[in-house]
This record gives structure tokens, C-alpha cells and sequence, in this order.
């Protein structure tokens, strides 16, 4: 069996506040293998950017990893120095934001933010870096790259910052981009295409991908598998076409009653009725209880874990082998 | 650019005519020249010579017009009260104010910006909340109080630095210069702290407001996640960001500098342009009084000029007429 490019296990993050403690991720756990595609889905509020903000490093004081540990390439990378994660983040783990239009600094010329990452990176002369940008650029699809290379960010639309943006994450030959949310902020019209240039490139490279979104749409069409999320912890996570065609937890299940086809809803995923719990109100026992149309006497009083079921795993009491038996 | 450029001077161009108007009726209008220029004894067939002579009796716009004129010339007539052209004393005072405005904008943007960098990388530290409390006393205390303590306390009581004056000078061509001797830049040493400290604190608060401002921004956020060391994220992409606004606002001080040295002058009898004007005041002598006026406009206009064209250079969202938008 090969190594996981990255796993992630117990991961708790909790921000200290007036009003106690609260946990934006509860014991979260996934690997994700060489060159594969996870998608994380869930509603705004969940965790997901969290989860991606833990795994690069990059939460914002006072928030702070509580517990679990995360590994890359079987190393810890949750507790090394911040020098030491500096040289991951854009060579190791690459990452991509929402909002290409405030991704980039509005006072740098494409080529400039393009050299100095991959300098920052790769021992490479400038005038290399420059060559490798011109590709990059050339790559994700901008047209008449050696010349837009010296054009500044605000002479792009969005969906031409987006691939920059790609292009920037990519530069240094991540093993891993994390992609939080990389088509929200577009043009539906846009949408698929950067997602097909994000895949298409990082399947050249062999990178595996952690694909945040809250549009299943997207992670049917790209992810092999995907992690559903619900107020801090994962629900259900498996392959992609067993999740999507029989999924098993309750809230999975909601979700696929609402699979549109390839548009912007954002409340798309709030058609289950009610809506998450605030972190500071999650219920004792199951966090999805008072939603859930299948509860019954222990959602309220155990919280269920996310365990094997088939060929995936579920945190849903419906599929506990004692409760099955009983 | 060009175009942009053409139409700040223009907009320059205008606003000096308004202030050349004020300034001209002032000149014109407060007092009466003759009776300023010639004795009490002079007789009335005197003065209507002198009347005529000066083109007094002339129509006003015709009167404006010959002041613009001169004043392009940098003849803006007599001192009533030291009977000097008016040109001949602000130029021999000028580079006493103009020495001490930028000692003092120089002082104010170097610790303004580092502490005000400081304060925003190391928001929680003993050194952060003291450069903020004595900010807060830079710009609550008013100039003359802080120029009279520290005169109190270097000049008087340590006696380390002098109090009034500015020490042996150096003359230059026209330019008078205290910078090139040992007693020359002790003075300015005092009076260059206190008119720095209103801007020092403003430029540091701003610098700190605007360096955590950007500190949040997605494109830092974006720059850490590609790995770039603090020091390129912190100066590199953060610091250059907050410039904008700081280099709007120091340009715009230092007109304020060369303005508010009036007090700083006073106080430490610094024989500048704005101590000049006090004493002109002082006698109604119109014609400094009128050119002083026209002076100070003159230099805000000039900075804002040059800020605008800075921020240009500085911002490139600001070169591109419309954005040239991919697709
Ligand atoms: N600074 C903070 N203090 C307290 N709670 C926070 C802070 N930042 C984020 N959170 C909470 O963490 C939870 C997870 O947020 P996030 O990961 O951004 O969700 P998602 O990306 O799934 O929409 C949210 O409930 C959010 O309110
Ligand atoms: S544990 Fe209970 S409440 Fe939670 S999803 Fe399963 S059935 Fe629903
Ligand atoms: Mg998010």
C-alpha cells in the first residue's frame, strides 16, 4: 500500500473566547493518496477552511490546533518549527483561495509575485524563474503569456487571476494543492473551466488535491473521494460514485436530494430543513439531531464517530454493528 | 499620465489664482498703502502722486493683473515695516524654515513609519502599548507646551542644547545653512523634535491602523500560504501596500510642517519664514503679510502635486486609464 501524501488524524482546532472554548474542527481524520482528488464538502461553517488553514499552518492567533496530528509524507508537520514551515507551504503543500481577485497583491506585476515564489522555492537564476513563469502561465491558460507576464493583477479578469493564482500554488511542484473554494467567487461560465485546468495540471504533476466546495456538482464531476463535514466533524467519507449513489448518513443523503447541475446557489445545501448549529450551541449527541429525519433515543445522548461501513466511513448510530444487532 | 498630469496643473493653476485674489485684496484693501509708505507729514497733493504712480487709481482688474505679474516676477513690493523688498526678506529667511520643516518631516517619517511598523508586528508586547500611550500624548499636547518643556528641560536644566536661535551659519551661494556647523545642528536639534512629534504620531498611528488593515488582507494570506519568508510578506508586500495612504498624508503634512513652524518658530525664536509672518502681523505689514499668504499656497499646491504624481508611480492601478481586461 502507498504512503499517503498527507493524513490528518484527530485534528481538533479551538478558538479560546470570552464565552468558553469553542471547536471549529472535532476530531477530524482522512488521508488523501498520491495524485488523488478529495473533495470536502459541507455547509459555510462547518470547518472546511479550518481544516485547510490547520494543514498548512496557517490559523489565525488565538486559534490553535488542540489535539491530533497531521502528516506529511508520514511526518509530523503540525509541530515543526515555523522556519521549517515556511519551506512546506509552496513546495510541499500548495494553496489556493476563493477570491482571486483579492489573492493577489494589487501592487505587484504577475511576474514579479510569479519569481519571487519560485525563487523563494527553487534555486533557479531569474531569468529561469522568469522562463518557468512564461510556462506556468502558458499552462493554465493565459493567453500571450510572455507578454500578459508583466501585466499587473488588475489588468486580468477573474477568471484569468484565478489561473495566476493556480499557477502561483503550482509554481514550486507542490505534492498537494488545497483548494478552498476556487470557483465561489466566479462567473458560473468560468467555473468548470478552472476546475478542468486545476485538475488537468495537477494530474500532470501527479499533486493530489484537497478540493474544498459546498457544490457536490463539482465533487461528482472531479474528486475520487470526498469527506462530508457537519459542524466541526467529518459525517461520511469514501469513494466518490459509492458516496453520490447510495450515500448512508442522513445529512449525505439530504445532500444528494438537492444535486443541482453545475450553478452558483450558494444556499444549495441548506435545503435539508433547519440549519447547523452554532459552534457555541452544537446538541449533545449527535450534532445533526435536531435535523435529522432518521433519529432515534442514543443521537441524543452519544456522539457518534465516523466508523468503517462498507468501503467508506460513517458517524451515524444507524450504522453501529451493536445498534444493527440489537 | 500626461493628460493627468496637465490637469493637476491646471487645477494648480486655478487654485493659486484664487489665493492670488485673496491675497491681492488683501494687499490692496486692508490699510492704505500710501499712508503705510510715506510719513504722516506727506501732503495730500503727495500722496495723490504717489497714488497715481503706483497705478492705484487704475481699474482693479487692471491693478490684479499687474500683481499677478509681478508676483510671477517674485515681486510682491516694499516691507512698511522694514522697508526691505518683500522677495529679499522671505528668500534670506527661507532656508531657516526650510531646513527645519524637513529635519522635522524627515524625523517624523522615519520614527512615524518604524514604530508604526513595530507597533503593528508586535501588537501585544510592553514596547507596542508604550509607543501608543506616548503617541497619545504627541497628539494631545499642543506644539508650543511640548516646545517649552523641552526647552525646560535639555536647554535649561541639563543645559545639553540651546534654546533660541540658530547657532553659527554657513552662507552658500544665497542659501544660508545651519547643517555645517557643530552649534548650528545642536539648535536645530530642539525645535526639529518638537514639530516633528504632531506628525511623527499621526504618521505612526496611521502606518499601524493601515499595516494591520492590510496584514488581513487575502493576498497576505495568500502570500504566507506560498511560503515567502516574514520579511519579504511583512515589508516587501505588507509595508509597500500601507504606503499609499502614508505617502498621501506625510506629503500632505509637510505642507502643514512648513505651516505650523510659525509656533515652533516663535517658540524657540528661529529666524524662519513663519516667525516673519508673526511679526508682520504684529504691525499689519501687508505686503509680507500678502506674500506669505501667496508662499504657503504655493508650497501645498507643489506637494500635492508631487503626492498625486508619487502615487501614481507607486500604484499602478492608478497607470492604466481602464482596465486592459483579459477575458
Ligand atoms: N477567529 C475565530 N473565532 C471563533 N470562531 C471562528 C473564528 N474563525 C472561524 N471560526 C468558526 O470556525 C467555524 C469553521 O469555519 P470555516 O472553517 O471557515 O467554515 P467553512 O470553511 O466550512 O465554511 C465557523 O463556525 C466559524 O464561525
Ligand atoms: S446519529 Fe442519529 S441523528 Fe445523527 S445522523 Fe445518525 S440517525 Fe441522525
Ligand atoms: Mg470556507
Amino acid at each position: 500500500m502507498t504512503q499517503p501524501v498527507l493524513s490528518v488524524e484527530g485534528l481538533t482546532v479551538q478558538f479560546p473566547t470570552r464565552r468558553g472554548i469553542l471547536t471549529a474542527v472535532d476530531d477530524v481524520s482522512f488521508a488523501i493518496n498520491p495524485g488523488e482528488v478529495l473533495g470536502v464538502v459541507g455547509e459555510s461553517g462547518a470547518g472546511k477552511s479550518m481544516t485547510g488553514s490547520a494543514i498548512i499552518g496557517l490559523i489565525e492567533p488565538p486559534g490553535r490546533i488542540a489535539a491530533g496530528e497531521i502528516k506529511l509524507h508520514g511526518e509530523r508537520i503540525d509541530n515543526v518549527s515555523s522556519d521549517r514551515m515556511r519551506k512546506i507551504r509552496g513546495r510541499k503543500i500548495g494553496m489556493i483561495f476563493q477570491d482571486p481577485l483579492t489573492s493577489l497583491n494589487p501592487l505587484y506585476t504577475i511576474a514579479e509575485q510569479l519569481i519571487e515564489t519560485i525563487r523563494r522555492h527553487l534555486p533557479l537564476s531569474h531569468a529561469d524563474a522568469r522562463k518557468r513563469a512564461i510556462a506556468l502561465l502558458d499552462d493554465v491558460g493565459i493567453p500571450d503569456a510572455a507578454r500578459r507576464i508583466d501585466d499587473y493583477p488588475h489588468q486580468f479578469s477573474g477568471g484569468m487571476r484565478q489561473r495566476v493564482v493556480i499557477a502561483l500554488a503550482l509554481c514550486a511542484d507542490p505534492d498537494l494543492v488545497i483548494a478552498d473554494e476556487p470557483t465561489t467567487a466566479l462567473d458560473v461560465s468560468v467555473q468548470a473551466q478552472i476546475i478542468d485546468v486545476m485538475k488537468r495540471l495537477c494530474a500532470d504533476r501527479g499533486a493530489a488535491i484537497m478540493l474544498i466546495t459546498h457544490d457536490m456538482g463539482v465533487i461528482a464531476e472531479t474528486a475520487d473521494r470526498v469527506a462530508v463535514m457537519y459542524a466541526g466533524r467529518v459525517a461520511e467519507i469514501g469513494p466518490v460514485e459509492k458516496v453520490i449513489r447510495s450515500a448512508a448518513h442522513p445529512y449525505t443523503q439530504g445532500l444528494m436530494g438537492s444535486i443541482p447541475t453545475l450553478s452558483t446557489d450558494e444556499d444549495r445545501l441548506t435545503q435539508i430543513p433547519g440549519a447547523m448549529p452554532r459552534l457555541s450551541a452544537i446538541p449533545a449527541g449527535c450534532a445533526f439531531n435536531p435535523r435529522c429525519p432518521k433519529v432515534f433515543d442514543r443521537c441524543y445522548h452519544d456522539r457518534p464517530d465516523p466508523l468503517p461501513h462498507e468501503d467508506r466511513r460513517v458517524a451515524c448510530w444507524l450504522y453501529d454493528k451493536a445498534e444493527a444487532e440489537a | 499620465m500626461l493628460a493627468f498630469i496637465l490637469r493637476r496643473l491646471g487645477q494648480s493653476v486655478l487654485v493659486m489664482l484664487v489665493v492670488a485674489l485673496i491675497a491681492f485684496i488683501m494687499f490692496r484693501y486692508v490699510g492704505d498703502p500710501i499712508a503705510s509708505m510715506v510719513g504722516q507729514e506727506a501732503s495730500s497733493a503727495d500722496r495723490e502722486a504717489l497714488r497715481q504712480q503706483l497705478g492705484l487709481n487704475d481699474p482693479f482688474y487692471e491693478q490684479f493683473f499687474r500683481f499677478i505679474t509681478n508676483a510671477l516676477q517674485g515681486q510682491f513690493g516694499i516691507s512698511y515695516r522694514l522697508q526691505q523688498p518683500v522677495t529679499e526678506l522671505i528668500l534670506s529667511r527661507l532656508p531657516a524654515t526650510i531646513e527645519l520643516a524637513f529635519t522635522s518631516a524627515l524625523l517624523a517619517l522615519v520614527f512615524g513609519v518604524g514604530f508604526g511598523v513595530f507597533a503593528a508586528l508586535r501588537p501585544k508586547t510592553i514596547s507596542t502599548a508604550a509607543i501608543m500611550t506616548g503617541s497619545l500624548i504627541g497628539v494631545s499636547l499642543p506644539t508650543f507646551l511640548i516646545g517649552i518643556a523641552l526647552i525646560y528641560v535639555f536647554a535649561v536644566e541639563l543645559q545639553w542644547l540651546p534654546s533660541f536661535g540658530r547657532g553659527q551659519t554657513v552662507q552658500i551661494g544665497w542659501w544660508r545653512t545651519g547643517l555645517l556647523t557643530e552649534s548650528g545642528l545642536r539648535s536645530l536639534i530642539l525645535p526639529a523634535i518638537t514639530l516633528s512629534l504632531f506628525q511623527m504620531t499621526l504618521i505612526m498611528r496611521l502606518v499601524r491602523a493601515e499595516m494591520l488593515e492590510v496584514l488581513r488582507t487575502d493576498y497576505i494570506k495568500f502570500a504566507k500560504a506560498r511560503g515567502l519568508s516574514s520579511r519579504a510578506i511583512n515589508f516587501g508586500h505588507a509595508l509597500k501596500n500601507t504606503l499609499v495612504p502614508v505617502i498621501t498624508i506625510t506629503g500632505l503634512q509637510l505642507g502643514s510642517v512648513i505651516a505650523f513652524a510659525i509656533i515652533t518658530e516663535t517658540v524657540f525664536q528661529w529666524p524662519g519664514v513663519g516667525s516673519l509672518f508673526i511679526n508682520s502681523v504684529a504691525v499689519v505689514d501687508v505686503p509680507v503679510m500678502a506674500a506669505y499668504l501667496m508662499f504657503i499656497a504655493f508650497v501645498f499646491v507643489v506637494i500635492n502635486l508631487t503626492v498625486d504624481i508619487l502615487y501614481y508611480v507607486v500604484d499602478p492601478r492608478l497607470r492604466v486609464s481602464g482596465p486592459a481586461r483579459g477575458h
